[in-house]
């Protein structure tokens, strides 16, 4: 739990590092937007999304890569549909509502999280009796 | 290299380590966070609560300063039909891998199978939101 702590913080340093250096909020899913769509933008977003990646690379390298999701590929394809779709729909997602939006006290923000937190809830308990393996968690 | 792109790359390494080191990059704390009727993994509220503290605090403490150079966006405090359904449809597919789209684009990095089918379909799902929407909406940017 502690280093859920810390990792958060380390979370809500880059968003400061983000809004001093752009004058904008971090939400991922606008910036995979942004560098897909927004040209004059396109660098800055492409330069962030290369420290995530460049760090996932580093900890695969130091030994503790990320883990893999238990749910078969067939499903996940239908996942990152939903979850490229419904971000964009819902104007964010776990860090620009979640993280971002509920450091400022935005009430759309924090309907928005609440019902992605419900709506995966209910998912996961429909999803966990279908798929019996992916319960292992 | 401006100055606003390095900026931004020190964000995203920033961004990836913590999600490394409070283990978000595993799509299993994600899951068992949301099963509720299961084995309830508490991990992400602690992620959750140490971001919004840090950011939160920044945004008091260095606001005052930098006002008029660092403004962010006007607040969203806008609820609509869009916003819901759009965030129940992310939750549906964030229940069914365990993804959002930060740790997903850091498991790239790792080198994870499951995070590159995930991340090429959540490409395809941005670019339909935006042919759906007509209009491009910087919503994610000003919450």
């Amino acid at each position: 739990m502690l280093t859920g702590f810390f990792g958060g913080a380390l979370i809500g340093l880059a968003a400061t590092v983000y809004w001093l250096a752009t004058g904008r909020t971090a939400g991922v899913s606008g910036i995979v937007d942004g560098a897909l769509r927004e040209r004059e933008v396109r660098g800055q977003r492409l330069a962030f999304l290369a420290g995530l990646v460049a760090v996932g690379l580093l900890a695969a390298v130091v030994g503790s890569p990320a883990g893999a999701s238990p749910y078969p590929t067939a499903v996940l394809v239908v996942a990152g549909v939903l979850v490229g779709f419904g971000t964009r729909l819902g104007g964010g997602c776990t860090s620009g509502h979640g993280v971002c939006g509920i450091s400022r006290f935005s009430i759309a923000s924090i309907v928005a999280t609440l019902t992605f937190i419900a709506a995966g809830a209910v998912t996961v308990a429909i999803a966990t009796r279908l798929f019996a393996a992916a319960a292992g968690s | 290299m401006s100055r606003k792109t390095i900026g931004t790359l020190v964000a995203g390494a920033l961004f990836g380590a913590g999600l490394v080191v409070s283990g978000m990059t595993d799509p299993r704390n994600v899951i068992g966070f949301l099963d509720f009727s299961g084995h309830w993994n508490p991990r992400l509220v602690a992620v959750m609560a140490g971001a919004v503290v840090v950011y939160a605090g920044m945004l008091r403490l260095l606001g005052p300063i930098v006002r008029g150079i660092r403004p962010l966006p006007a607040r969203n405090n806008r609820v609509d039909a869009r916003l819901v359904a759009g965030a129940a449809v992310f939750g549906v597919g964030w229940g069914l891998s365990g993804y959002c789209p930060g740790p997903a684009i850091v498991s790239l990095g790792s080198g994870a199978h499951s995070a590159l089918a995930f991340v090429a379909a959540m490409i395809v799902g941005i670019l339909a939101a935006g042919a759906f929407s007509g209009r491009r909406r910087s919503g994610c940017e000003t919450p």
